[in-house]
């Protein structure tokens, strides 16, 4: 869901980009992050708690509170909510803490 | 009562309003602003300076109502956008009130909209006679709504009526 | 052999370091410049402004704050005149501050590199972060701060959901509620624990005359949803804001906003070793200061939320004390004692109505802790026994 018109802003956005989310193509545009084109295209849960595996959304889209851990083309920890988002990005919901020597 | 969940009730911004004469003889301004809170651009914006000057930014606005004439250019200069301008003499029947309006999309002149009073209930309808939005406005466009007379003290915001396909479509809402 | 060029760090040098490019350290920096010094300002996003890019209102304040103007456009004006100032700022966005060493040198991060930096006085202006709030499932994806809501919906355009139940009445709460009925979002209902609204009543008249209602004296008590938030169970709550049973109502909505206040974002001033204190009044642990802003230790300087949480034009004020303060204590100049007097009128003139009063309770406490303290240090340093 994405403001066309606003009273008081315009909101002038770059390139469309494609990427994949979970294997699904999904597009976003330059210069937003990587979370802003998830919940653009209505991905809210962004992955899971370690160990209950509750599901895990953003909560201070500014690099805080990392809640919106995600893996990012095969690496994992990405703060999502800060990550600016790039052309043919492969974005990943992480298992668990996720693994962090993964090269893949 | 203010301070609580309701919005300010008549006998609280009663003592802003002009004495009963001045209503009859044209346009004012009424600043519903009841808060002392660090703010004054509204002492500036009056080219007749009909807003006291404030010994500290905290004051309460307060209008010299003999120099009001109405003209309306300090309602988008107010940061809380809390000034309307009421005329009831504006014909027999209908009485003319001024808001600031920050929301799309904009009613445009001729429109017939609902008038919503400080609750944001409907109290009546309202005829859009002109839309102000000028650059100096900084998007905080002005809508003159003409209404029954009995209702101009109430009426403080406005919405499109049900169904107008204007309304909506401001965003792709897709069902998440 | 050889060594490899990328890995040999330089230590760079400053006079200032500014943490932050928000309001406060905007304010700093420009006042610095002005005195003639040479300024180094990081922040760790991609733009300056801080909260103030995503604020559509016009401010309050006086014309000294920029009244009357949106947060956004002061925004762009402050770092123009950053652009534009007499003297050289070097500007390091995309940057993070990850930690300060004991013979002064911060360690600082861009591109995933780390490098040193050794200024000769520091201010910290990294702001606030959201406060969380304790109710059943608020970890489901939908509960966002208001803070982030705010970033969606007015930095990239996109909105947090169709329909949102705004916890918190206080300044940020109106204020937000106001900017989703702007983006087109409808506001169920603003739920405020306290028996009165905190923010403006302005700002309150605004969102109430588009109809949302506001709750005071009643909370949040679960949000529900399976994977994602689906609706909120609300209940009045008693004066002493316990639940009162047979209250609870539940409300169909798919974003959760909390915007139950801020806390200031310490980190690099606490691992520094600025002496701390609580004051529930300003969000939480605060470093000790003086009216200058000095910290307790003598070459870091504190401005903005990170000193205590209030109002924008607040923060703009006490960073140019800040970059006064910092500035004055590295280049003489006659003009200081009457620069940090106007602005210490300022902040007593914007703190001085029926809103500010929980700032003033705070920054007295605040105060009283600093006497004492002096108190101490003169004992220390007579040698004479404390009582």
């Amino acid at each position: 869901m994405r403001v066309i018109q606003h009273p008081i802003l315009h909101f002038q956005r770059g390139r469309e980009i494609k990427f994949t989310f979970n294997g699904r193509e999904l597009t976003g545009y330059e210069g937003e992050t990587i979370a802003a084109a998830l919940h653009a295209s209505g991905v809210r849960a962004l992955g899971h708690s370690p160990r209950l595996n509750r599901p895990r959304g953003f909560f201070c889209a500014t690099g805080n509170c990392s809640s919106c851990l995600m893996k990012v083309n095969g690496i994992a920890n990405v703060r999502v909510c800060i990550t600016p988002l790039q052309e043919g990005a492969v974005v990943e919901v992480q298992k668990g803490k996720g693994d962090i020597l993964a090269t893949d | 009562m203010l301070k609580k969940t309701k919005v300010p009730a008549f006998y609280e911004h009663k003592n802003g309003l002009p004495h009963a004469e001045r209503m009859l003889q044209g346009p004012f301004a009424l600043i519903e602003c009841y808060q002392r809170i660090p703010c004054d651009p509204c002492q500036y914006a009056c080219p007749r300076e009909a807003i006291k000057t404030f010994q500290d930014i905290n004051d309460l606005p307060e209008i010299d109502y003999d120099r009001c004439n109405g003209c309306g250019r300090c309602l988008s200069k107010c940061p809380g956008l809390a000034i309307v301008i009421i005329d009831s003499t504006f014909s027999l029947q209908e009485g003319l009130v001024k808001i600031p309006f920050e929301f799309l999309p904009l009613p445009v002149a001729g429109d017939v909209v609902e008038a919503l009073n400080r609750e944001g209930r409907v109290v009546c309808r309202a005829r859009v006679l002109k839309v102000e939005n000028a650059q100096w406005q900084d998007r905080t466009p002005v809508i003159w709504l003409t209404v029954p007379k009995e209702h101009v003290l109430d009426v403080r915001n406005l919405r499109l009526i049900q169904g107008d396909e204007r309304d909506g479509g401001r965003y792709n809402c897709l069902p998440l | 052999m050889r060594c490899k060029r990328e890995r040999v760090i330089f230590l760079q040098q400053t006079e200032i370091a500014v943490v932050g490019g928000g309001p406060a350290g905007l304010a700093a920096a420009l006042e610095a410049v002005k005195m003639g010094c040479q300024v180094t300002l990081i922040d760790r996003h991609a733009f300056l402004g801080g909260q103030l890019v995503k604020q559509t209102h016009k401010f309050f304040g006086s014309s000294k704050q920029y009244a009357g103007i949106r947060g956004i456009d002061i925004a762009k004006r402050l770092a123009g005149d950053l652009d534009s100032g007499p003297g050289k700022v070097s500007l390091e966005l995309n940057t993070t501050v990850l930690g300060y060493y004991d013979d002064g040198v911060l360690l600082v991060e861009k591109d995933e590199r780390v490098s040193p930096l050794f200024p000769e006085r520091i201010i910290v202006a990294t702001g606030a972060m959201e406060k969380m709030l304790l109710f059943r499932n608020n970890d489901l994806p939908g509960v966002y701060g208001a803070g982030a809501v705010q970033t969606l919906m007015n930095l990239y355009g996109v909105v947090p959901g169709c329909r949102v139940l705004m916890i918190g009445a206080g300044n940020i709460g109106l204020i937000v509620s106001y900017q989703l009925l702007q983006a087109g979002v409808e506001v169920a209902a603003i739920v405020e624990g306290d028996t009165r609204i905190g923010g403006y009543l302005v700002h309150a008249a605004k969102v109430q005359r588009s109809g949302i209602p506001i709750y005071t004296s009643h909370t949040i008590l679960e949000a529900t949803g399976e994977n994602c938030v689906e609706g909120a169970v609300i209940c009045q709550v008693d004066e002493k804001w316990q639940p009162l049973a047979g209250t609870e109502r539940e409300i169909a909505v798919d974003v959760i906003c909390l915007a139950v206040g801020l806390t200031p974002l310490t980190e690099l001033l606490r691992q520094a070793g600025c002496e701390m204190y609580y004051v529930p009044e300003l969000g939480g642990y605060v470093p000790l200061r003086d009216e200058n802003m000095q910290t307790t230790l003598p070459h870091i300087f504190v401005a903005g939320d990170a000193a205590g949480v209030e109002e924008a034009s607040i923060a703009m004020v006490e960073g140019k004390i800040a970059g006064i303060s910092a500035a004055g204590s590295l280049r003489s100049c006659t003009k200081i004692d009457g620069l940090l007097e106007a602005c210490r009128q300022e902040l007593h003139e914007l703190r001085a109505g029926d809103t500010g009063d929980k700032s003033r309770r705070g920054l007295e406490k605040l105060r009283k802790t600093m006497e004492k303290r002096k108190y101490a240090e003169k004992d220390e340093s007579t040698g004479l026994l404390r009582a």
